[in-house]
Protein backbone atom coordinates (compact mmCIF):
# COMPACT_ATOMS: atom_id res chain seq x y z
CA UNK A 1 0.00 0.00 0.00
CA UNK A 2 1.41 3.20 -0.66
CA UNK A 3 2.34 6.31 1.73
CA UNK A 4 -0.19 9.03 2.21
CA UNK A 5 2.72 11.42 1.34
CA UNK A 6 5.64 10.38 -0.55
CA UNK A 7 8.96 12.97 -2.21
CA UNK A 8 10.70 11.10 -4.78
CA UNK A 9 14.01 12.96 -5.70
CA UNK A 10 12.60 16.04 -4.68
CA UNK A 11 14.82 19.52 -5.24
CA UNK A 12 13.89 22.81 -3.95
CA UNK A 13 15.81 26.07 -4.74
CA UNK A 14 15.65 29.77 -3.31
CA UNK A 15 16.16 31.80 -6.46
CA UNK A 16 19.42 30.54 -7.83
CA UNK A 17 20.45 28.43 -4.23
CA UNK A 18 19.56 24.75 -4.12
CA UNK A 19 18.69 23.91 -0.63
CA UNK A 20 17.60 20.24 -1.29
CA UNK A 21 18.84 17.86 -3.10
CA UNK A 22 17.49 14.91 -4.52
CA UNK A 23 15.42 13.98 -1.36
CA UNK A 24 12.95 10.67 -0.72
CA UNK A 25 10.78 10.47 2.12
CA UNK A 26 7.56 9.16 3.19
CA UNK A 27 4.68 9.35 5.79
CA UNK A 28 2.74 6.31 6.57
CA UNK A 29 -1.07 6.80 6.96
CA UNK A 30 -2.01 6.79 10.57
CA UNK A 31 1.83 7.29 11.05
CA UNK A 32 4.43 10.35 12.86
CA UNK A 33 7.21 11.09 10.64
CA UNK A 34 10.15 13.17 11.77
CA UNK A 35 12.95 14.95 10.17
CA UNK A 36 15.71 16.30 12.30
CA UNK A 37 18.80 17.92 11.38
CA UNK A 38 20.84 20.70 12.20
CA UNK A 39 20.04 24.30 11.47
CA UNK A 40 20.05 25.44 7.71
CA UNK A 41 20.09 21.82 7.09
CA UNK A 42 16.66 22.53 4.75
CA UNK A 43 13.81 21.04 7.18
CA UNK A 44 11.50 24.06 6.75
CA UNK A 45 12.17 24.09 2.90
CA UNK A 46 11.22 20.51 2.92
CA UNK A 47 7.82 21.08 4.78
CA UNK A 48 7.81 24.08 2.04
CA UNK A 49 8.33 21.76 -0.89
CA UNK A 50 5.73 19.33 0.01
CA UNK A 51 2.98 22.75 0.13
CA UNK A 52 4.28 24.48 -3.13
CA UNK A 53 5.69 27.63 -1.31
CA UNK A 54 9.25 26.93 -3.03
CA UNK A 55 10.35 26.28 -6.34
CA UNK A 56 11.10 22.44 -6.59
CA UNK A 57 11.85 19.67 -9.06
CA UNK A 58 10.88 16.16 -8.60
CA UNK A 59 7.64 14.13 -7.32
CA UNK A 60 6.06 14.61 -4.67
CA UNK A 61 2.68 12.58 -4.19
CA UNK A 62 -0.36 13.01 -1.93
CA UNK A 63 -2.44 9.62 -1.81
CA UNK A 64 -1.07 8.40 -4.91
CA UNK A 65 -1.65 11.84 -6.73
CA UNK A 66 1.19 14.32 -7.55
CA UNK A 67 0.82 17.60 -6.20
CA UNK A 68 4.08 19.00 -6.71
CA UNK A 69 4.04 21.90 -8.88
CA UNK A 70 0.19 22.90 -8.06
CA UNK A 71 -0.58 25.97 -6.19
CA UNK A 72 -0.50 26.03 -1.96
CA UNK A 73 -3.86 26.59 -1.92
CA UNK A 74 -4.96 24.15 -3.96
CA UNK A 75 -2.78 21.49 -2.12
CA UNK A 76 -3.99 22.43 1.63
CA UNK A 77 -7.42 21.71 -0.24
CA UNK A 78 -6.83 17.92 -1.13
CA UNK A 79 -6.40 17.72 3.16
CA UNK A 80 -2.72 18.57 4.03
CA UNK A 81 -2.10 21.56 6.87
CA UNK A 82 0.77 23.31 7.56
CA UNK A 83 1.52 24.85 10.94
CA UNK A 84 4.62 26.61 9.55
CA UNK A 85 7.52 28.00 11.24
CA UNK A 86 7.03 31.08 13.58
CA UNK A 87 3.76 29.94 13.95
CA UNK A 88 2.14 32.02 11.20
CA UNK A 89 -0.42 33.74 13.37
CA UNK A 90 -2.74 36.16 11.90
CA UNK A 91 -1.67 39.16 14.57
CA UNK A 92 -4.51 41.41 13.98
CA UNK A 93 -7.37 38.99 14.10
CA UNK A 94 -8.87 37.14 17.19
CA UNK A 95 -8.54 33.60 18.15
CA UNK A 96 -11.76 32.69 17.10
CA UNK A 97 -11.15 34.69 13.65
CA UNK A 98 -7.71 32.43 13.34
CA UNK A 99 -9.70 28.97 13.69
CA UNK A 100 -12.69 30.27 11.53
CA UNK A 101 -9.48 30.61 8.91
CA UNK A 102 -8.42 27.18 9.08
CA UNK A 103 -11.50 25.99 8.40
CA UNK A 104 -11.86 28.50 5.13
CA UNK A 105 -12.08 25.44 2.64
CA UNK A 106 -14.87 23.62 4.11
CA UNK A 107 -18.72 23.93 3.46
CA UNK A 108 -20.14 22.12 6.47
CA UNK A 109 -21.32 24.55 8.98
CA UNK A 110 -22.39 22.44 11.18
CA UNK A 111 -19.29 20.31 11.12
CA UNK A 112 -17.25 23.79 12.14
CA UNK A 113 -19.01 24.46 14.87
CA UNK A 114 -18.64 21.62 16.27
CA UNK A 115 -15.08 21.87 15.29
CA UNK A 116 -14.76 24.70 17.81
CA UNK A 117 -15.49 22.65 20.55
CA UNK A 118 -13.46 19.74 19.90
CA UNK A 119 -9.95 22.34 19.41
CA UNK A 120 -11.10 24.10 22.62
CA UNK A 121 -11.22 20.75 24.72
CA UNK A 122 -7.66 20.19 23.57
CA UNK A 123 -6.41 23.28 24.12
CA UNK A 124 -8.75 25.07 26.34
CA UNK A 125 -6.76 28.05 26.86
CA UNK A 126 -7.43 29.21 23.71
CA UNK A 127 -11.08 29.13 24.48
CA UNK A 128 -10.44 31.17 27.74
CA UNK A 129 -8.63 33.47 24.94
CA UNK A 130 -11.07 33.12 22.03
CA UNK A 131 -11.97 37.04 21.67
CA UNK A 132 -8.74 38.10 22.23
CA UNK A 133 -6.38 39.66 19.58
CA UNK A 134 -4.15 36.50 18.60
CA UNK A 135 -0.77 39.04 18.61
CA UNK A 136 -1.03 39.28 22.52
CA UNK A 137 -1.32 35.83 22.87
CA UNK A 138 2.16 34.24 24.82
CA UNK A 139 4.69 32.06 22.39
CA UNK A 140 3.20 28.76 23.55
CA UNK A 141 -0.53 29.86 23.46
CA UNK A 142 0.21 31.03 19.53
CA UNK A 143 1.83 27.58 18.64
CA UNK A 144 -1.40 26.03 20.27
CA UNK A 145 -3.33 28.00 18.22
CA UNK A 146 -1.01 27.19 15.02
CA UNK A 147 -1.65 23.32 15.74
CA UNK A 148 -5.62 24.09 16.54
CA UNK A 149 -5.66 26.12 13.46
CA UNK A 150 -4.60 23.52 11.22
CA UNK A 151 -7.19 20.99 12.74
CA UNK A 152 -9.81 22.96 11.84
CA UNK A 153 -9.65 21.71 7.75
CA UNK A 154 -9.82 18.64 9.24
CA UNK A 155 -6.78 17.30 7.76
CA UNK A 156 -5.39 13.75 6.56
CA UNK A 157 -1.93 15.26 6.56
CA UNK A 158 -0.54 17.40 9.84
CA UNK A 159 2.99 19.20 8.88
CA UNK A 160 4.53 20.62 11.71
CA UNK A 161 7.24 23.19 11.88
CA UNK A 162 10.06 23.22 14.75
CA UNK A 163 6.58 23.20 17.13
CA UNK A 164 9.27 23.16 20.46
CA UNK A 165 11.03 26.75 18.99
CA UNK A 166 11.43 29.24 21.64
CA UNK A 167 8.78 27.13 23.97
CA UNK A 168 9.66 26.52 27.48
CA UNK A 169 9.70 22.48 27.84
CA UNK A 170 7.04 21.86 29.95
CA UNK A 171 5.11 23.95 27.36
CA UNK A 172 6.83 21.77 24.13
CA UNK A 173 6.20 18.43 26.79
CA UNK A 174 2.06 19.21 26.67
CA UNK A 175 2.44 20.66 22.81
CA UNK A 176 3.53 17.36 22.28
CA UNK A 177 1.16 15.06 24.32
CA UNK A 178 -1.64 16.94 22.38
CA UNK A 179 -0.15 15.60 18.97
CA UNK A 180 0.15 12.47 19.96
CA UNK A 181 -3.26 12.00 20.74
CA UNK A 182 -5.22 13.49 17.96
CA UNK A 183 -2.36 11.29 16.08
CA UNK A 184 -4.21 8.28 17.77
CA UNK A 185 -7.47 9.15 18.23
CA UNK A 186 -8.43 11.26 14.92
CA UNK A 187 -5.72 8.93 13.04
CA UNK A 188 -4.05 12.72 11.57
CA UNK A 189 -0.42 10.98 10.15
CA UNK A 190 1.74 14.00 11.12
CA UNK A 191 4.72 14.93 9.39
CA UNK A 192 7.65 16.72 12.40
CA UNK A 193 10.18 18.75 11.46
CA UNK A 194 12.03 19.59 14.70
CA UNK A 195 15.66 20.58 15.99
CA UNK A 196 14.42 19.33 19.36
CA UNK A 197 15.90 15.89 18.68
CA UNK A 198 15.31 13.57 21.80
CA UNK A 199 11.43 14.53 21.84
CA UNK A 200 11.16 14.19 18.69
CA UNK A 201 12.20 10.76 18.88
CA UNK A 202 10.00 10.08 22.00
CA UNK A 203 6.94 11.11 19.29
CA UNK A 204 7.65 9.59 15.78
CA UNK A 205 7.74 6.04 14.47
CA UNK A 206 9.77 6.80 11.60
CA UNK A 207 12.98 8.92 11.50
CA UNK A 208 14.85 10.87 8.60
CA UNK A 209 18.18 12.59 9.16
CA UNK A 210 18.57 15.58 6.78
CA UNK A 211 22.03 17.34 6.26
CA UNK A 212 22.79 19.89 4.16
CA UNK A 213 19.34 19.27 1.56
CA UNK A 214 20.19 15.40 2.05
CA UNK A 215 19.10 12.31 3.91
CA UNK A 216 22.01 10.67 5.28
CA UNK A 217 20.12 7.95 7.56
CA UNK A 218 16.72 6.57 8.03
CA UNK A 219 14.71 4.02 10.12
CA UNK A 220 12.24 3.45 13.04
CA UNK A 221 12.67 6.23 15.64
CA UNK A 222 13.75 3.31 18.03
CA UNK A 223 16.54 1.99 16.15
CA UNK A 224 17.79 5.70 16.26
CA UNK A 225 17.67 6.01 19.89
CA UNK A 226 19.20 3.18 20.49
CA UNK A 227 22.12 3.59 17.93
CA UNK A 228 24.96 5.73 19.93
CA UNK A 229 26.70 6.38 17.08
CA UNK A 230 24.20 8.27 15.68
CA UNK A 231 23.14 9.98 18.76
CA UNK A 232 26.41 11.68 19.69
CA UNK A 233 27.48 12.56 16.06
CA UNK A 234 23.98 14.02 14.62
CA UNK A 235 21.90 14.76 17.24
CA UNK A 236 24.33 16.03 20.16
CA UNK A 237 23.57 14.19 23.41
CA UNK B 1 -24.28 80.28 14.61
CA UNK B 2 -27.06 79.50 12.01
CA UNK B 3 -24.28 80.12 9.68
CA UNK B 4 -22.12 78.07 11.35
CA UNK B 5 -24.53 75.09 11.49
CA UNK B 6 -25.20 75.18 7.73
CA UNK B 7 -21.50 74.97 6.80
CA UNK B 8 -20.77 72.22 8.74
CA UNK B 9 -23.52 70.57 7.70
CA UNK B 10 -22.49 71.31 4.07
CA UNK B 11 -18.75 69.85 5.33
CA UNK B 12 -20.62 67.45 6.39
CA UNK B 13 -21.96 65.97 2.99
CA UNK B 14 -18.99 67.18 0.73
CA UNK B 15 -16.95 65.30 3.69
CA UNK B 16 -18.88 62.37 2.82
CA UNK B 17 -18.33 62.56 -0.49
CA UNK B 18 -14.37 62.65 0.49
CA UNK B 19 -14.75 60.43 2.69
CA UNK B 20 -16.18 57.60 0.38
CA UNK B 21 -13.22 58.59 -1.81
CA UNK B 22 -10.59 57.65 0.66
CA UNK B 23 -12.07 54.71 1.55
CA UNK B 24 -11.59 53.42 -1.75
CA UNK B 25 -7.70 54.54 -1.48
CA UNK B 26 -7.36 53.15 2.06
CA UNK B 27 -8.93 49.84 0.92
CA UNK B 28 -6.44 48.93 -1.58
CA UNK B 29 -3.74 50.38 0.31
CA UNK B 30 -4.84 48.18 2.57
CA UNK B 31 -5.25 45.13 0.62
CA UNK B 32 -2.40 45.78 -1.84
CA UNK B 33 0.26 48.02 0.20
CA UNK B 34 -0.47 50.42 -3.14
CA UNK B 35 -1.99 53.76 -3.39
CA UNK B 36 -3.81 54.08 -6.25
CA UNK B 37 -3.31 57.26 -8.21
CA UNK B 38 -6.22 56.52 -10.19
CA UNK B 39 -9.09 55.99 -7.93
CA UNK B 40 -10.57 58.92 -8.70
CA UNK B 41 -10.88 59.08 -12.44
CA UNK B 42 -12.03 55.63 -11.86
CA UNK B 43 -14.56 57.51 -10.32
CA UNK B 44 -15.42 59.53 -12.78
CA UNK B 45 -15.28 56.91 -15.40
CA UNK B 46 -17.93 55.08 -13.76
CA UNK B 47 -20.10 58.10 -13.39
CA UNK B 48 -19.48 58.80 -17.41
CA UNK B 49 -21.01 55.09 -17.89
CA UNK B 50 -23.49 56.07 -15.64
CA UNK B 51 -24.43 59.27 -18.09
CA UNK B 52 -25.09 57.08 -20.56
CA UNK B 53 -27.52 54.56 -18.71
CA UNK B 54 -29.06 57.36 -18.00
CA UNK B 55 -29.31 59.02 -21.55
CA UNK B 56 -31.09 55.43 -22.60
CA UNK B 57 -34.06 56.40 -20.29
CA UNK B 58 -33.23 54.37 -17.58
CA UNK B 59 -34.07 55.13 -14.26
CA UNK B 60 -31.91 56.26 -11.83
CA UNK B 61 -31.56 54.12 -9.42
CA UNK B 62 -31.33 51.50 -11.38
CA UNK B 63 -28.70 52.82 -13.26
CA UNK B 64 -26.99 53.86 -9.71
CA UNK B 65 -27.15 49.93 -9.37
CA UNK B 66 -26.22 49.19 -12.58
CA UNK B 67 -22.92 51.03 -12.70
CA UNK B 68 -21.94 50.17 -9.39
CA UNK B 69 -22.32 46.87 -10.40
CA UNK B 70 -19.80 47.80 -13.90
CA UNK B 71 -17.51 49.49 -11.77
CA UNK B 72 -16.66 46.29 -9.32
CA UNK B 73 -16.25 44.42 -12.37
CA UNK B 74 -14.13 47.08 -13.96
CA UNK B 75 -12.19 47.30 -10.70
CA UNK B 76 -11.41 43.77 -10.76
CA UNK B 77 -10.23 43.77 -14.52
CA UNK B 78 -7.88 46.59 -13.64
CA UNK B 79 -6.32 44.87 -10.80
CA UNK B 80 -6.25 41.68 -13.26
CA UNK B 81 -4.68 43.29 -16.27
CA UNK B 82 -2.72 46.03 -14.93
CA UNK B 83 -1.70 45.87 -11.48
CA UNK B 84 -0.83 42.17 -11.44
CA UNK B 85 1.66 42.42 -13.72
CA UNK B 86 3.50 44.94 -11.44
CA UNK B 87 2.94 43.37 -8.10
CA UNK B 88 5.77 42.64 -7.18
CA UNK B 89 7.93 45.86 -9.06
CA UNK B 90 9.17 48.54 -6.77
CA UNK B 91 6.79 50.62 -5.64
CA UNK B 92 7.61 53.61 -8.08
CA UNK B 93 6.68 51.29 -10.62
CA UNK B 94 3.24 50.79 -9.17
CA UNK B 95 2.69 54.61 -8.87
CA UNK B 96 3.75 55.24 -11.95
CA UNK B 97 1.17 52.66 -13.53
CA UNK B 98 -1.82 54.13 -11.40
CA UNK B 99 -0.40 57.78 -12.62
CA UNK B 100 -0.58 56.63 -16.14
CA UNK B 101 -3.76 55.10 -15.54
CA UNK B 102 -5.35 58.32 -14.22
CA UNK B 103 -3.85 60.11 -17.32
CA UNK B 104 -5.36 57.69 -19.83
CA UNK B 105 -8.68 57.09 -17.90
CA UNK B 106 -9.07 61.27 -18.35
CA UNK B 107 -8.01 60.93 -21.89
CA UNK B 108 -10.37 58.17 -22.98
CA UNK B 109 -13.36 60.00 -21.53
CA UNK B 110 -12.58 63.32 -22.62
CA UNK B 111 -12.42 61.48 -25.95
CA UNK B 112 -15.52 59.56 -26.12
CA UNK B 113 -17.87 62.41 -24.05
CA UNK B 114 -16.08 65.79 -24.85
CA UNK B 115 -14.81 67.68 -22.44
CA UNK B 116 -18.09 69.77 -22.43
CA UNK B 117 -19.34 70.05 -18.94
CA UNK B 118 -22.81 68.22 -18.49
CA UNK B 119 -25.12 68.59 -16.09
CA UNK B 120 -25.74 65.50 -14.08
CA UNK B 121 -29.21 64.61 -12.35
CA UNK B 122 -30.02 63.80 -8.21
CA UNK B 123 -31.61 61.49 -7.13
CA UNK B 124 -32.68 63.90 -4.64
CA UNK B 125 -35.57 66.65 -4.96
CA UNK B 126 -34.46 69.93 -5.48
CA UNK B 127 -36.15 71.35 -2.63
CA UNK B 128 -34.41 72.53 0.33
CA UNK B 129 -35.21 71.54 3.48
CA UNK B 130 -35.69 74.48 6.53
CA UNK B 131 -34.76 73.60 9.52
CA UNK B 132 -35.21 77.01 12.17
CA UNK B 133 -32.93 79.75 10.04
CA UNK B 134 -30.79 77.06 8.28
CA UNK B 135 -31.44 75.80 4.75
CA UNK B 136 -30.24 71.82 4.12
CA UNK B 137 -30.25 70.88 0.74
CA UNK B 138 -31.92 67.74 0.31
CA UNK B 139 -28.86 66.79 -1.98
CA UNK B 140 -26.16 67.55 0.49
CA UNK B 141 -28.42 65.17 2.72
CA UNK B 142 -28.91 62.42 0.66
CA UNK B 143 -25.34 62.65 -0.44
CA UNK B 144 -24.53 62.05 3.48
CA UNK B 145 -27.31 59.11 4.20
CA UNK B 146 -25.58 57.14 0.94
CA UNK B 147 -22.60 57.38 2.14
CA UNK B 148 -23.07 56.63 5.72
CA UNK B 149 -25.45 53.22 4.51
CA UNK B 150 -22.11 52.54 1.98
CA UNK B 151 -20.21 52.22 5.10
CA UNK B 152 -22.56 50.62 7.30
CA UNK B 153 -22.56 47.56 4.43
CA UNK B 154 -18.93 47.63 4.26
CA UNK B 155 -18.48 47.69 8.23
CA UNK B 156 -21.22 44.85 8.13
CA UNK B 157 -19.35 42.81 5.24
CA UNK B 158 -16.04 42.95 6.96
CA UNK B 159 -16.75 42.11 10.44
CA UNK B 160 -19.69 39.15 10.25
CA UNK B 161 -18.91 37.59 6.65
CA UNK B 162 -15.94 34.69 5.84
CA UNK B 163 -15.90 36.42 2.77
CA UNK B 164 -14.47 39.55 4.22
CA UNK B 165 -12.77 38.03 6.90
CA UNK B 166 -10.76 36.19 4.16
CA UNK B 167 -9.96 39.22 2.45
CA UNK B 168 -9.13 40.90 5.70
CA UNK B 169 -6.34 37.83 6.05
CA UNK B 170 -5.24 38.18 2.61
CA UNK B 171 -4.14 41.76 2.88
CA UNK B 172 -2.56 40.91 5.90
CA UNK B 173 -0.70 38.04 6.11
CA UNK B 174 -0.89 36.49 2.23
CA UNK B 175 1.64 33.57 3.11
CA UNK B 176 -0.55 32.16 5.97
CA UNK B 177 -3.73 32.76 3.99
CA UNK B 178 -2.47 30.42 0.90
CA UNK B 179 -2.10 27.75 3.80
CA UNK B 180 -5.97 28.34 4.54
CA UNK B 181 -6.88 27.69 1.48
CA UNK B 182 -7.49 31.17 0.14
CA UNK B 183 -7.05 32.33 -3.24
CA UNK B 184 -5.21 35.92 -2.17
CA UNK B 185 -4.79 36.71 -5.68
CA UNK B 186 -8.72 36.89 -5.70
CA UNK B 187 -8.89 38.71 -2.51
CA UNK B 188 -6.72 41.45 -4.12
CA UNK B 189 -9.43 41.61 -7.59
CA UNK B 190 -11.95 41.84 -5.00
CA UNK B 191 -10.36 44.91 -3.22
CA UNK B 192 -10.08 46.76 -6.13
CA UNK B 193 -13.89 45.93 -7.47
CA UNK B 194 -15.43 47.03 -4.14
CA UNK B 195 -12.66 50.10 -4.02
CA UNK B 196 -13.90 51.01 -7.74
CA UNK B 197 -17.63 51.19 -6.51
CA UNK B 198 -17.18 53.53 -3.68
CA UNK B 199 -15.46 55.55 -5.82
CA UNK B 200 -18.46 55.41 -8.14
CA UNK B 201 -20.60 55.83 -5.31
CA UNK B 202 -18.27 59.54 -4.43
CA UNK B 203 -18.62 59.94 -8.47
CA UNK B 204 -22.67 60.32 -8.41
CA UNK B 205 -23.12 62.02 -5.66
CA UNK B 206 -20.50 64.53 -7.06
CA UNK B 207 -21.32 64.86 -10.23
CA UNK B 208 -24.71 67.46 -9.86
CA UNK B 209 -22.94 69.85 -8.31
CA UNK B 210 -20.14 70.52 -9.97
CA UNK B 211 -21.20 68.82 -13.52
CA UNK B 212 -19.82 66.30 -15.37
CA UNK B 213 -16.56 66.88 -16.99
CA UNK B 214 -12.97 64.62 -17.39
CA UNK B 215 -11.37 66.62 -14.69
CA UNK B 216 -14.50 66.78 -12.29
CA UNK B 217 -12.84 64.52 -9.70
CA UNK B 218 -9.31 66.46 -10.11
CA UNK B 219 -9.56 68.53 -6.79
CA UNK B 220 -11.85 66.23 -5.03
CA UNK B 221 -8.44 63.04 -5.38
CA UNK B 222 -6.67 65.79 -3.43
CA UNK B 223 -9.32 66.19 -1.08
CA UNK B 224 -9.42 62.14 -0.97
CA UNK B 225 -5.62 62.15 0.20
CA UNK B 226 -6.30 64.62 2.48
CA UNK B 227 -8.75 62.80 4.31
CA UNK B 228 -6.80 59.52 4.03
CA UNK B 229 -3.71 61.45 5.65
CA UNK B 230 -5.53 62.44 8.53
CA UNK B 231 -7.32 59.76 9.62
CA UNK B 232 -4.67 57.43 8.73
CA UNK B 233 -4.14 55.43 5.67
CA UNK B 234 -4.38 52.26 7.22
CA UNK B 235 -7.73 52.60 9.03
CA UNK B 236 -10.98 52.74 7.16
CA UNK B 237 -12.37 54.32 10.11
CA UNK B 238 -10.08 57.02 9.59
CA UNK B 239 -10.52 57.67 6.34
CA UNK B 240 -14.39 58.33 6.91
CA UNK B 241 -13.60 60.53 10.33
CA UNK B 242 -10.78 62.50 8.22
CA UNK B 243 -13.07 63.16 5.19
CA UNK B 244 -16.01 64.58 7.66
CA UNK B 245 -12.72 66.54 9.29
CA UNK B 246 -11.68 67.96 5.94
CA UNK B 247 -14.95 68.42 4.25
CA UNK B 248 -15.82 70.64 8.14
CA UNK B 249 -12.67 72.23 8.13
CA UNK B 250 -12.23 73.80 4.38
CA UNK B 251 -15.64 75.61 5.21
CA UNK B 252 -14.93 76.53 8.45
CA UNK B 253 -11.94 78.08 7.64
CA UNK B 254 -12.82 79.47 4.13
CA UNK B 255 -15.95 81.13 5.79
CA UNK B 256 -13.99 82.35 9.12
CA UNK B 257 -10.43 83.60 7.55
CA UNK B 258 -11.45 86.20 5.42
CA UNK B 259 -7.99 85.94 2.91
CA UNK B 260 -8.88 82.05 2.10
CA UNK B 261 -12.48 82.22 1.27
CA UNK B 262 -13.82 80.22 -1.56
CA UNK B 263 -10.37 80.21 -3.95
CA UNK B 264 -7.96 78.80 -1.62
CA UNK B 265 -9.86 75.89 -0.08
CA UNK B 266 -8.38 73.31 -1.41
CA UNK B 267 -4.83 74.76 0.06
CA UNK B 268 -6.52 74.37 3.78
CA UNK B 269 -6.51 70.52 2.58
CA UNK B 270 -3.26 70.48 1.06
CA UNK B 271 -1.89 72.35 4.60
CA UNK B 272 -3.88 69.41 6.72
CA UNK B 273 -2.04 67.29 5.12
CA UNK B 274 1.41 68.75 5.32
CA UNK B 275 0.86 69.46 9.09
CA UNK B 276 -0.70 65.78 9.92
CA UNK B 277 2.97 64.19 8.64
CA UNK B 278 4.46 66.70 10.23
CA UNK B 279 3.33 66.22 13.88
CA UNK B 280 1.55 62.76 13.55
CA UNK B 281 2.73 60.90 10.13
CA UNK B 282 0.02 57.44 11.02
CA UNK B 283 -2.76 60.24 11.31
CA UNK B 284 -5.00 59.95 13.93
CA UNK B 285 -6.42 56.40 13.03
CA UNK B 286 -3.36 54.73 11.75
CA UNK B 287 -0.81 52.32 13.23
CA UNK B 288 2.65 52.94 13.58
CA UNK B 289 4.52 50.35 11.92
CA UNK B 290 7.53 49.58 13.41
CA UNK B 291 9.64 47.54 11.37
CA UNK B 292 12.77 45.98 13.31
CA UNK B 293 15.67 45.59 10.78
Amino acid sequence: MPALLEAANLHAQYGWTSVLHGLTFAVEAGGITTILGANGAGKTTTLRAVCGMVKTSGEVRFDGRRIDGRATEDIVRLGIAHAPEGRGTFVDLSVEENLRLGAYVRRDTSGIAGDYERVYEYFPVLAQRRRQQAGTLSGGEQQMLAVARALMSRPRLLLLDEPSLGLAPLVVREIFRIVQTINKNEGVSVLLVEQNAAIALDLADHVYLLETGRVVMEGPASDLKQNDAVRRSYLGY
Amino acid sequence: MDIFIQQVVSGLATGGIYASLALALVMIYQATDVVNFAQGSMAMFSTYLAWSLLQTGMPYWIAFCATLAIAFIGGLLIERVIVRPVENAPILAIVIVTLGLLVILVSVAGWIYSYIQKPFPSPFPDRPLKVGNIVFGAHDLGAIGITLIVLLLLFLFFRYTTLGLAMRAAAQNPVSSRLCGIRVSWMLGLGWGLAAMFGAVAGLMVAPVVFLDPNMMGGIQLYAFAAATVGGFTSPLGAVVGGLLVGVTENLVGTYVRFIGTELKLTVALAMIIIVLLVKPSGLFGRTTIRRV
